[in-house]
């Protein structure tokens, strides 16, 4: 249980429109990640859902029935927040225990529920601190723990790894990867960061300026991107778009992927020189300035050598190639 | 402030607080050491310590023996907390309201509300009187709570809602998820955020309530309902002035606010450095 459905919605600040209609499906048990750049309306439309926050228009409904007029805590869903919001004043386990203690629940079945949530994230040692005694990792663990242990049926995070570094960063994500298969309930997650989007959803849905762009699977959007706002987005690094004019193909832009650009010192469609280069171990990336297309980024497996300055040839893959006409549209 | 500041600098900001210190703290240390001296001494040299043969407290005594001394001292205690009260506790609200919520006329109204800093309560003194006349309130301590609240709450609103707006959105929408009440979210997690504010404004809004001379002298000047500062100018006489008594008098008026401002600058260092360490 957990199907999510808005209806056109909107959302005004004042004569701002941050959410200019939004439709949009979320299957029970599907993972939802919403994903666009800072200020695109991300988290106003996921505060929408949560009921902290009015839409201007449109239409709520969980599990067929409308809520707009449902207070938050009566909508059975949990919130985790970017800054964690852990209540100051509280253990981790009364933290955690606060939404099943103001719902009524006996202190026998909260304990056990959070006891459970606990072991689900190995947070047993930390029940009797405090947040100010935690790290931020163990923080945000709580913080997903306190979720948990409401058993929502719809999930929402708001950017909830931002705030950790990087090795936190894929270790919490893997782990809400776990939590979402032991659970399998619905959730939703906001995050600007591609990857995160690419590794954790079952469905993408891209946000620009409080419009959805596109939704689809990671792979749908990756391979088959509806546009150049969406091309550009998903996968890293971001795709070169170059002039079609130039390369002889049809529209305005042709829009090539780094690992599908060749590169060679020989010959090739057109040249550039290296601007800078990158060596990953595993990959090395070639910052290439051409004169007429601009900066782009070749993708080269392996270890590489290219020095600054060199003059080199660049032979897209056209059988790789995306085209968008001037308004920035997929032609197929 | 950076870590390390050059020796010099460091040397002169003392300097110019301790010069400060020294100049606020004059005045009381005058009042101190003359309240222990003789009529005589005072007058022979006023700056001079008490010494054997010029102490005299002869001042206490007298405003011992004044019974009635107690009573003002308890009164200018109600009044003061009372009031300190309600400001804070209606201030906190209403600077919550206006911080949080969205609301038709919520700039209009923290205008409104802002201009009482601006306007000194005391040019409505009359329409006050006539007010308190009105409703029976004349010689009670319900008409100082009441006016001192209102003089107090613009400056507590304007500065608590500036703190407010730097609570956490996402603390308060936690517990709106979690299912706590509006007026929960307010007490158990907004205020306790804000306490260092709370704070500054209890020693900003006591001070000039517990010294006040004006608005006990119109509204409750009666002897059940006397305020300290009130009841220390029944030794000032428009010929004889009994400086012993209202000096005496005067410290021992320090005390309870003295005690009253440790209090609370405690939990505004507390809470300062809470915030400094999170
Ligand atoms: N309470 C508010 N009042 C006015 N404008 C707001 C408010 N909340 C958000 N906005 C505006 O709405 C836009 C989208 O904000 P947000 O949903 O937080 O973006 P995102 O989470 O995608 O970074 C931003 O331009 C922001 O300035
Ligand atoms: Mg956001």
């Amino acid at each position: 249980m957990g199907a999510l459905e808005l209806k056109n919605i909107t959302k005004s600040f004042g004569a701002t429109d941050v959410i200019k209609g939004v439709d949009l499906t979320v299957k029970d048990g599907e993972f939802c990640v919403f994903v666009g750049p800072s200020g695109c309306g991300k988290s106003t439309l996921l505060r929408i859902i949560a009921g902290l926050e009015d839409a201007s228009a449109g239409d709520i409904l969980l599990d067929g029935k409308r809520v707009n007029e449902l207070a938050p805590a009566k909508r059975e869903l949990a919130m985790v927040f970017q800054s964690y919001a852990l209540y100051p004043h509280l253990t981790v386990r009364d933290n955690m225990g606060l939404a099943l203690k103001q719902a009524g629940v006996s202190k026998a079945e909260t304990r056990a529920a959070t006891d459970r949530a606990a072991e689900m994230l190995s947070l047993g040692p930390l029940m009797e601190r405090r947040p100010a005694e935690l790290s931020g990792g163990q923080r945000q663990r709580v913080a997903i723990g306190r979720a948990i242990v409401r058993r929502p049926k719809l999930f929402l995070f708001d950017e909830p790894l931002s705030n950790l570094d990087a090795a936190l960063r894929v270790a919490t994500r893997i782990e809400i990867a776990r939590l979402h298969r032991e659970l399998s309930a619905t959730m939703i997650y906001v995050t600007h960061d591609q990857v995160e989007a690419m590794t954790l959803a079952d469905r993408i849905v891209v946000l620009r300026g409080g419009v959805v762009e596109q939704v689809g699977a990671p792979m749908e959007l990756y391979n088959d991107p509806a546009n150049t706002f969406v091309a550009g987005f998903i996968g890293s690094p971001q795709m070169n778009f170059l002039k079609s004019g130039a390369l002889g193909q049809r529209g305005e832009t042709t829009g090539i992927r780094p690992e599908h650009l060749e590169i060679s010192r020989e010959s090739g469609s057109f040249e550039g020189r290296v601007s800078h280069v990158e060596k990953l171990g595993g990959e090395t990336l070639v910052y290439v300035r051409s004169e007429i297309h601009g900066l782009l980024t070749v993708r080269l497996f392996g270890e590489h050598s290219y020095s600054v300055d060199e003059a080199v040839w660049l032979s897209p893959d056209m059988g790789r190639a995306f085209h968008f006409d001037s308004a920035g549209l997929r032609l197929r | 402030m950076s870590a390390r500041m050059s020796k010099g600098r460091t040397i002169a900001a003392h300097a110019v607080l301790l010069t400060y210190t020294l100049i606020a703290l004059f005045p009381v240390f005058v009042i101190v050491i003359n309240s222990f001296k003789s009529r005589k001494a005072i007058f022979a040299d006023p700056l001079a310590l008490p010494m054997p043969g010029t102490f005299d407290a002869v001042g206490y005594a007298t405003v011992m023996k004044q019974g009635d001394f107690f009573l003002y001292f308890q009164n200018s205690l109600i009044v003061t907390c009372a009031s300190l009260f309600c400001v804070l506790l209606f201030g906190a609200m209403a600077a919550f309201a206006l911080s949080e919520y969205r609301f038709r006329g919520n700039t209009l109204m923290g205008l409104y509300l802002a201009l009482g800093i601006m306007i000194p309560i005391r040019l409505g003194t009359v329409a006050i009187l006539e007010m308190m006349v009105a409703s029976g309130l004349v010689n009670t301590l319900t008409a100082l709570i009441l006016v001192y609240s209102a003089q107090g709450l613009p400056l507590a609103i304007f500065i608590l809602s500036e703190f407010m707006k730097t609570v956490s959105d996402d603390l308060k929408n936690a517990g709106r998820i979690d299912g706590l009440s509006e007026y929960r979210i307010f007490f158990s997690l907004v205020l306790p955020l804000v306490r260092p504010a709370m704070a500054t404004v209890a020693v900003f809004t006591m001070i000039p309530i517990w010294n006040d001379l004006w608005f006990p002298l119109i509204l409750a000047p009666a002897e059940s309902t006397k305020t300290v500062t009130l009841g220390a100018q029944v030794f000032i006489g428009q010929f004889v002035t009994n400086w012993n008594a209202v000096l005496a008098a005067l410290s021992l008026a320090i005390v309870p606010v003295l005690v009253l401002y440790l209090i609370f600058s405690r939990q505004l260092i507390r809470g300062i450095t809470a915030g400094a360490v999170k």
